[in-house]
């Protein structure tokens, strides 16, 4: 069988959960192989998780030049890989970073390219959830390979282990792939709560929280879940939490197994981050809110009394 | 400094967006069509470099005879003209095709500085910037939340996951903003009709020297095979909270197996 490439999201020194779903996805259309771009010495720290779910080789393309520039020079590494290998997909996170070296990808490899699918087929066909998630779409790649990018939580990772060969690839980058540098990286102090698309709890604060001070019963009915915070894009245009976490159409999407709404009204561009979530809840002191459209479990009452209220009864139970 | 920026029209996204029966792709007729809300923000943003640096601000999109509309709207905040890609041909184009139509606009517009918005509220792909930038040979340095030109280079700061990043290029180059960067202005009364005077230039696909079957549905990459509306979540429970609200949330979470 020909092999299917995932190319790894890595931070940190570890995989991404999207990569596992990834993998677990492989296995469908092919033999499961990893792609690990990075800078010398990333991939040590990755391989025994990518063997864990299913790789049965992993590429090791590492490079300062592959991180010192914009994505341009992934693009360039996967392209002669894509060449080399023949393979039968490629496959990528549905990650700004994941669409950018996708797009370039596709160019490079005169391909098609399908971005934001939840699922593929043995066939290579994807779906997609479109348009604030109000309709389903399937389609295909007619020209060139199956190049598909994944969006994160749409997939339940399942191990099945293997011991990955390792194959190193030549990284060679000419100058017209080194145009963006990369001068600073800064990385901001992130505390311990899940990354927010990735996570499966996910506790979401809009107007309705009314002040960044009061953001404090958002995380703490986060943290109790052990979930991630969100916010509506009103919460954040205010001021009350920083733009990063914004859920919804040009904020982050998220699907997580739980999304709680907390004085966010469910405006459409709302939804389109958060409509795929497994289970939805809402409080909020408006009964007529188009969240509640979505609920499986509506309260509608002041946040300011359900929310504390709801803390202390999961910290009665725990 | 010879600006352009991106701009496409989109199926407003406060409303209901359908694709069509017949061909599967972007209702563009029933909508309300509006500008694609992130390149107001690059519009705003180039013309803050012009009137910072000099220079001029041109328009650039490829869309229906409808665009128009959007093109006058976009003018009306100040830009010197627009260039509209406008052919029979293009419907249906996939974005590697609506790149290479694109790419071959700005040869012939020879920029020093291209911006555009991170992402269009209909397609959503995140991708053109990137695909100008391989076709073109330049950079692109995608998601500005911040922008600052001297003298050849450009240089961007974007945010990430980990925190943020600085990037540089030398001009010409590509910049693709996020709504963080600015606060688009609002048409002045005399920015409307000044806009009404401000020339738009119509190019065609055979003006840009690509054949008809390199875009639209007879070029695409990918077709869509079907769509289906997803069915409505169905009504769960709603409770009105009696003093005893956040009891019964918690009780639900525990039935769904969340505490
Ligand atoms: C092009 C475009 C893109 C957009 N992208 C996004 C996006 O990515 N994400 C996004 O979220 N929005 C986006 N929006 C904005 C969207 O249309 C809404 O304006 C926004 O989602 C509203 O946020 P909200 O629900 O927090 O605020 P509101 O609509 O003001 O709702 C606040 C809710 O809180 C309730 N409330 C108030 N006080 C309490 C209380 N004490 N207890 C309980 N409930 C209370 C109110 O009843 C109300 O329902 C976009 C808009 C446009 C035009
Ligand atoms: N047909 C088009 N005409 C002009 N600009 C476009 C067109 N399609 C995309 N763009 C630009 O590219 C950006 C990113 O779009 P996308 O890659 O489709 O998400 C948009 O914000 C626009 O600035």
């Amino acid at each position: 069988m020909a092999e299917v490439l995932v190319v790894v999201e890595h931070s940190t020194g570890t995989v991404k959960k999207v990569t596992l779903e990834m993998l677990t996805l492989a296995r469908e259309l092919g033999t499961p192989a990893a792609v690990v771009l990075g800078g010398p010495g990333t991939a040590a720290a990755l391989t025994d998780k990518l063997g864990e779910y299913g790789a049965q080789r992993v590429y090791v393309a590492e490079h300062s030049d592959v991180d010192g520039y914009l994505v341009a020079p992934k693009a360039a590494v996967l392209a002669s890989l894509v060449r080399d290998v023949q393979p039968a997909a490629v496959l990528l996170a549905s990650t700004q970073e994941g669409k950018e070296i996708a797009g370039r990808l596709a160019i490079k490899l005169d391909n098609g390219l399908l971005t934001d699918a939840v699922a593929v087929a043995p066939d290579g066909t994807a779906t997609q959830v479109v348009f604030a998630g109000s309709t389903i779409v399937t389609s295909r790649v007619t020209r060139g390979l199956p190049l598909v990018t994944i969006r994160p939580n749409s997939v339940t990772p399942s191990p099945a282990p293997a011991s990955p060969e390792l194959s190193t690839v030549d990284v060679t980058v000419d100058g017209s792939a080194k145009l963006a540098t990369v001068v600073q990286r800064v990385a901001e102090a992130k505390g311990a709560r899940p990354e927010l698309a990735e996570a499966s709890v996910v506790v979401s604060g809009g107007r309705g929280v009314g002040s960044a001070d009061n953001f404090a019963l958002v995380e703490e009915l986060a943290d109790l879940l052990g979930g991630a915070v969100g916010a509506s894009r009103a919460a954040t245009d205010s001021g009350f939490y920083p733009h990063q976490f914004q859920v919804g159409q040009t904020g982050k999407t998220v699907s997580p197994q739980l999304y709680l709404a907390l004085g966010i009204s469910g405006a459409i561009q709302h939804r389109a981050g958060m409509q795929t979530s497994k289970v939805i809840v809402a409080v909020n002191k408006d009964a007529d809110a188009p969240i509640f459209d979505l609920t499986d479990f509506g309260v509608v009452g002041d946040l300011f009394k359900v929310v504390p209220q709801a803390a202390e009864e999961i910290r009665k139970r725990k | 400094m010879k600006i352009v920026v991106l701009v496409k029209q989109v199926p407003d996204s406060g409303v209901e967006r359908t694709l069509r029966v017949d061909d599967n792709t972007v209702d563009r007729g029933s909508a309300g069509n509006v500008i694609n809300e992130m390149d107001e923000y690059a519009i705003e943003e180039a013309l803050r470099l012009r009137e910072a640096h000099g220079g001029e601000v041109t328009l650039l999109t490829m869309g229906p005879e409808k665009a128009a509309e959007s093109i006058r709207k976009a003018l009306s905040m100040g830009p010197d003209g627009a260039v509209h890609v406008l052919d029979d041909a293009l419907p249906g184009s996939c974005a590697p095709a609506t790149s290479k139509v694109l790419a071959a606009a700005l040869t012939t517009l020879e920029p020093d500085l291209v911006l555009c918005g991170s992402e269009s509220t209909d397609g959503r792909v995140q991708v053109i910037p990137h695909m100008l930038a391989e076709r073109l040979g330049i950079a692109a340095l995608t998601g500005a939340r911040k922008l600052t030109v001297d003298a050849d280079a450009v240089t961007i700061e974007r945010q990430t996951e980990e925190g943020y990043e600085v990037i540089r290029a030398a001009t010409p180059a590509i910049v693709s903003v996020w709504d963080t960067i600015n606060e688009p202005r609002y048409p002045s009364f005399k920015g409307i009709k000044a806009a009404k005077k401000k020339p738009v230039r119509t190019l065609s696909l055979a003006d840009l020297g690509i054949a008809a079957d390199e875009v639209g549905t007879a070029g695409a990459t990918s077709e869509v095979v079907s769509h289906s509306r997803r069915p409505p979540r169905s009504g769960g429970a709603k409770i009105t909270d009696e003093g005893d609200g956040g009891v019964r949330l918690v009780e639900f979470l525990a039935t769904e197996k969340f505490v």
